[in-house]
């Protein structure tokens, strides 16, 4: 989200207007998502009450969970989202700067409520590097060992994007979310490239992955969810009817 | 009318909102003697369950509670609140729970991942009122790492997750369900209703 509106980009670029927050998370319930997740891409200070105000109407509308990231730094932050009437936080930027925040919320509030987003792009040799700071600061982090990092911290599940396939609908980058559900024991939800339903298939059959998430395919009703289900349950994954 | 107890935890609205839904009026109250006047309670819940103990202790709710259930008024714990109605748990310790029902609260095995997070579906081993409208192998969502092994036959419906755990309990007046109806749409709402008619 930016400003408030729904916006998806490509390579976490271009970004294109994608509606109301609210009107889309009661529309996706009703679609049957299993859950939903807020990413404020901007983040700024005086855009916190915008937040807070979408947390508070989405409460109010869907009975699915949903988790709300972006400008989170400190634990009265994550309360203040927590109390609000989401059900779980997703830290970025704040996690890497200040590893203590995963350990600190995950005991303040449960590690079933610290989900850490982590934005990864290929480097050389087939290593990812992790980036912050909505993908713009490269670090040195390895995003395989800061998974694992995270888990022993308390994480409670990694959204882990691309940000090679982010928006380009070519499908999840496999390889990456292999290495990553192979070196941790806590759920992984794909993300960054779905372009189709097979792509949804493939990262569950071939990156065991927990969960798939999807923005560009739903947000301009490419595929409907009920679609996305039907599929994945047609090739035998499990999922809620 | 419905109470729901307020131990300073838990995000309680989801709970208070999904009864509005089905047209249940509720109130949120960390007060006993306020809580006392309600001819149902639900004890909601998320978090560590010794402080959880420790809060309803201090509030001086404990009481309060337990003169609830002997009155034979129905009581629902729901997650962490179900699990409190046990007689002991191991999360991070041993702590005695409220002993409401003769059981232990134990960690999911390693075979699994930690927590149990997500839909998952029930499975029925028992009727009850509670259930009524409510189908076979429906989706529900959980997130929890610990589990109940109670020592009476109380289990209503299973589910799988590194073994048969049991998903929804019932003693006489008190009602258990381990995932959280307020956020399993239509059939955790039913459940909800139901638990309002009984």
């Amino acid at each position: 989200m930016d400003k408030g509106r729904v916006v998806k980009g490509t390579n976490f670029i271009e970004l294109v207007d994608a509606g109301d927050p609210v009107v889309q998370a009661k529309f996706y319930d009703s679609e049957g998502a299993d859950e939903l997740i807020f990413l404020d891409i901007t983040a700024s200070s005086d855009n916190r009450s915008t937040m807070l105000d979408i947390v508070r109407n989405t409460a109010e509308e869907v009975s699915i969970p949903f988790t709300i990231g972006g400008g989170i730094r400190t634990t009265d932050d994550m309360r203040e989202m927590l109390r609000s009437g989401a059900d779980k936080v997703s830290i970025n930027t704040a996690s890497v700067t200040n590893p203590q925040l995963i350990s600190d919320g995950a005991e303040k509030f449960g590690v079933q409520c610290i989900v850490v987003a982590i934005d990864a792009k290929r480097d050389v040799n087939d290593n990812w590097k992790v980036f912050i700071h909505g993908g713009r600061t490269k670090t040195e982090l390895d995003v395989i060992e800061w998974a694992q990092q995270c888990e022993q911290r308390g994480a409670g599940e990694i959204m882990l994007t691309s940000m090679d396939r982010d928006g380009t609908k070519d499908g999840y980058d496999i390889e990456l979310l292999k290495r990553v559900t192979g070196a941790v024991r806590i759920p992984v939800i794909a993300s960054g490239g779905a372009g189709n339903l097979d792509h949804l298939y493939q990262a569950f059959a071939q990156a065991d992955v927990d969960a798939v998430l999807a923005a560009s395919i739903f947000h301009f009703r490419q595929f409907t969810i009920a679609q996305a289900k039907e599929f994945l349950r047609s090739k035998n994954i499990l999922v809620r009817t | 009318m419905i109470g729901i107890i307020d131990y300073h935890l838990n995000n309680l609205r989801s709970v208070q909102k999904a009864f509005e839904k089905v047209g249940v009026q509720s109130f949120v109250s960390d007060t006993a003697s306020e809580l006392q006047k309600a001819e149902r309670l639900v004890l909601p819940g998320v978090g560590a369950f010794g402080q959880a103990m420790e809060n309803i202790r201090t509030l001086g709710l404990h009481e309060m509670l337990m003169n609830h259930a002997i009155a034979g008024r129905p009581l629902l714990g729901i997650c962490l609140g179900m699990q409190l109605l046990f007689t002991k748990s191991y999360e991070l310790g041993e702590y005695e729970g409220l002993g409401l029902v003769s059981g232990e609260v134990k960690l999911f095995p390693g075979s699994v991942k930690v927590p149990h997070m997500g839909w998952n579906q029930i499975e029925i081993v028992q009727q009850s009122p509670i259930l009524k409208n409510v189908q076979e192998k429906s989706f529900v969502y959980f997130v929890h790492s610990y589990f109940v092994e109670p020592k009476e036959n109380v289990t209503l419906s299973r589910t799988e997750y590194g073994n048969r755990f049991p998903s929804i309990i019932q003693q006489k007046n008190i009602y258990g369900i381990q995932f959280h109806p307020e956020k399993s749409q239509a059939t955790g709402l039913q459940l909800l209703k139901n638990f309002s008619e009984l």
